[in-house]
């Protein structure tokens, strides 16, 4: 089956709106571990730069999945591989 | 016929990487691009730093002052970083990660000096990741025995059953590929937003982007550093392994 060229664009277009909802996930996640990491700054003041660095450690590597959804998004979008 | 542009005025959004002109390299067609401009740039502004730095260490005086503060400051705080995770095998690993820091921060940071993020092209990012994954292997090779990588490697099974061992394999190639795909794309993501901004609002995207600068190039691209360091002295540090 034939599609024009409008219609793959479009779909991409969805695909690529789809593809970022895995932005929930490490949103959610880096909440968590923020969340914790306040906890336990409550709980030990003197230990607060390893919290806080060991935070954004576990938060940059949960980031990843998300950003693998925005590289999807981002393929679809600009580099067009369905609409050759 | 003409593809319609995905965003309004796509035409007036650039965070593509440009080539600039082409020669032939045996054969294959070799371009040379924003890309390789951008980190000329930065090489450039390193470089610079180097030699001056040079300068003043070599009349460095007992008492520090002027720049010889800041260079020992820049030294101290880069040691200090190795020396968290790294514990004793921190002192080989000065240099290396010294370097790759300093590099991939000002790369993060360029785009407040207005070029592309080098770091913004995954053929900058993936070699860095391969550098990490070599020298993951270099260290682990030389300071395990065979037998134990062997075990490690088909680790929740006994080593004569090696079902887990292709899982392994994967999971040991996934290292270099997210290492470098979490750099380009928080670099990406902080470059697309910022043409956003610029290429949507036109004349509306006076002063105030600056606090979005701070953010996508400042923040991030400090905290992505930090990140790939981090990782990668854990992976060597994970590599030599705690009795030697």
């Amino acid at each position: 089956m034939e599609f024009n060229t409008e219609f793959i664009l479009g779909c991409s277009a969805i695909g690529a709106g789809l593809a970022v909802i895995a932005g929930i996930g490490p949103g959610i996640g880096q909440g968590i571990a923020a969340g914790h990491a306040a906890a336990a700054v409550g709980r030990n003041p003197g230990a607060k730069s390893a919290i806080t660095s060991t935070m954004l450690l576990g938060q940059a590597v949960a980031e990843t999945t998300g950003l693998y959804g925005l590289l999807i998004a981002m393929l679809l979008l600009f580099v067009k591989p369905l609409g050759k | 016929m003409q593809i319609g542009p995905v965003l309004s005025s796509a035409d007036e959004i650039d965070f593509m990487i440009h080539g600039l002109f082409k020669y032939s390299f045996f054969g294959h067609e070799v371009w040379i691009t924003t890309s390789h401009v951008c980190i000329l740039i930065v090489m450039l502004i390193i470089i610079g730093f180097a030699i001056a730095a040079n300068r003043a260490m070599r009349k460095a005086t007992e008492v520090p002052s002027g720049f010889q503060n800041v260079v020992e400051l820049i030294v101290e705080k880069l040691d200090g970083m190795v020396d968290s995770p790294m514990g004793k095998n921190a002192p080989r690993f000065y240099n290396y990660i010294g370097t790759v820091f300093i590099f991939i921060f000002l790369s993060n940071i360029s785009g407040l000096l207005g070029l592309r993020p080098p770091t913004a092209d995954y053929g900058v990012t993936l070699p860095l990741g391969i550098l990490t994954f070599v020298l993951i292997h270099f260290n682990q090779f030389k300071y395990q025995k065979l037998k134990d990588i062997w075990v490690d490697m088909c680790s929740p099974l006994p080593p004569w059953l090696p079902i887990w061992f292709p899982i392994n394999l994967i999971s040991e190639i996934a290292v270099p590929v997210s290492l470098s795909l979490r750099l380009f794309a928080n670099v990406l993501s902080g470059t697309v937003m910022m043409a956003l901004v610029y290429g949507l609002l036109k004349w509306f995207a006076v002063i105030w982007p600056a606090a979005l600068h701070v953010y996508f190039d400042l923040f991030s691209g400090a905290i992505q550093t930090y990140v790939f360091c981090m990782l990668t002295m854990t992976y060597i540090n994970n590599a030599i392994g705690s009795e030697n």
